[in-house]
């Protein structure tokens, strides 16, 4: 094999220590959109999409998901986490990190690295990448790895039905404390301009039907392939396979393409409740197949960034998993903690509103 | 808005650091450097574990300058599991669903938005509690 597609494995094992979902309480209906909209006429791509909290953005959500993620590793001393770094394209602010105010807030300051990471949907597996190498190294004995979006769509558009809020962190650390243990990632990565949000703008723009087989279909499958012929696995090693989902229907397809079986896809699938959440969404689909996961099980997690780009990565979970499954909140209770709005209360709540 | 003081004050409101009285052991929020109880020196930090219950509460309408996008908001009295009776906010919770006693927990949240151009505010406000277990695992 030539070097240019052997896949990303550190010098040390490096797996997960602890993780933690956050999903707001707040959920749109698409039949909501579609009534304003579209006088409800057509299809909707999920059944609703989850909404922030007028009192929520990234760094709040960050901070509850990476307080989960500290809960479940029971580390002693939040100061010995040595990177903070959060993946979003709705970061508060244009300039200032939300990873300084996260960090601060976690009490991992001030002998910490914190940035803010950029890639579309894949910012949060991008952070999650340059951790296990900072980890691998040597660097640090733990990092922080966040996705979380509180995602922008155009009023009217068909991102509406989908941009959702919420996310997931990761400590990482050295294998032999972790609860899953990466086997090895490979990345896929070319020019693709199928989605963008220009300077200044508030709303993203896209390709329309040019998102799915030259952006989507062809980078996910190429790094989930790349992945699992260099490991030597097939989809048959996998209990489950978590892929970026922007909508029901690509993951779903994606994976059978692939070679998976729709009961290894469906406890990671949670667009067609919570909406497609951007940086988080395949972050977050891992937490709740971790949530039910049990030892020796391996994970297949696939990322998707537009612009574009996918991560895959080869999990083995450990013995640790159970005892820390149940310290912090599961994913499914925060997707279960739901209040239904309409779209007026939507608009106002995510700013397209305001006195 | 006042740049230092908000600075200042990050770790209170971040993550509900206060204070304990090395001499009697009473718990002290916010710190003030001189315990309440027995008078003496008070200086070490305590970061509180955010479990409380509802004391009080009552829905501002009419909200102060710097508030107003939050307004209806429910603000209670709190009672922390260490002692101390707050004030905050409550969120994710309607007013019709807030009971005198009900357990809450502590999240950090946008306290003020600080409009286009200003800082954004956070803190800490009170929420009911979301996963029981949580509560009941011993602190490892």
């Amino acid at each position: 094999m030539s070097d240019t597609t052997t896949i990303l494995r550190p010098e040390h094992p490096v797996g997960i220590v602890g993780y933690g979902a956050y999903v707001p309480r707040y959920r749109l209906p698409a039949r909501e959109v579609s009534r304003v909209w579209t006088g409800g006429y057509g299809g909707t791509p999920i059944k609703e999409k989850s909404v922030p909290g007028p009192d929520e953005d990234v760094v709040t959500m960050s901070i509850e998901a990476a307080r989960n993620a500290l809960a479940r590793a029971a580390l002693p001393d939040p100061a010995l986490i040595r990177a903070v770094w959060v993946g979003s394209e709705s970061h508060p602010y244009a300039v200032k990190p939300t990873s300084t105010i996260v960090a601060e807030a976690i009490g991992a300051t001030p002998h910490t690295q914190a940035a803010d990471w950029e890639f579309a949907c894949k910012a949060g597996t991008e952070a999650l990448q340059a951790a296990i190498g900072f980890i691998g190294s040597g660097m640090a004995r733990y990092a922080l790895a966040i996705g979380m979006d509180t995602a922008q769509a155009r009023p009217g558009d068909a991102l509406e039905y989908t941009a959702g809020a919420g996310g997931a962190a990761y400590l990482l650390g050295p294998a032999e404390e972790s609860l899953a243990v990466f086997e090895g990632s490979f990345s896929y990565v070319t020019d693709t301009p199928d989605f963008w949000r220009r300077a200044y703008q508030h709303y993203p723009s896209h390709g329309g039907r040019f998102t799915g087989q030259p952006a989507y279909f062809k980078h996910i499958t190429a790094a989930a392939r790349g992945l699992m012929d260099a490991l030597g696995t097939s989809p048959a090693d996998y209990t489950y396979v978590v892929l970026h989902q922007p909508n029901a229907k690509f993951p779903k397809s994606a994976a059978k393409k692939l070679g998976f079986t729709p009961e290894q896809v469906k406890d990671g699938l949670l667009v067609n409740e919570i909406g497609n959440v951007y940086a988080g969404s395949s972050l977050i689909g891992l937490a709740a197949v971790l949530d039910e996961a049990r030892p020796g099980d391996r994970l297949l997690l696939v990322s998707y960034g537009s612009g574009a780009g996918s991560d895959a990565f080869s999990l083995r979970v450990t013995e640790a998993i159970v005892e820390r499954q149940g310290r912090a909140p599961l994913t499914r209770e925060y997707v279960a903690r739901r209040v239904e709005i309409d779209y007026a209360t939507y608009v106002r709540f995510t700013g397209k509103l305001r006195k | 808005m006042n740049i230092p003081r908000n600075w200042r004050l990050q770790q209170q409101r971040y993550r509900l650091e206060g204070e304990v009285c090395e001499k009697c052991g009473a718990r002290i929020f916010p710190a003030r450097d001189i315990c309440p109880e027995c008078e003496a020196p008070a200086k070490t930090p305590l970061v509180f574990s955010g479990k409380g219950e509802v004391y009080s509460y009552t829905t501002v309408h009419t909200p102060p300058q710097g508030f107003e996008e939050f307004a209806p908001y429910i603000l209670a009295l709190i009672q922390l599991e260490e002692g101390p009776l707050i004030t905050a906010q409550l969120t994710d919770v309607d007013a019709d669903h807030v009971d005198i006693g009900m357990p809450v927990e502590m999240v950090t949240r946008k306290v003020q938005g600080g409009g286009a151009e200003g800082p954004i505010v956070y803190g800490y406000k009170f929420r009911p509690v979301l996963h029981a277990t949580v509560h009941a695992a011993p602190h490892e």
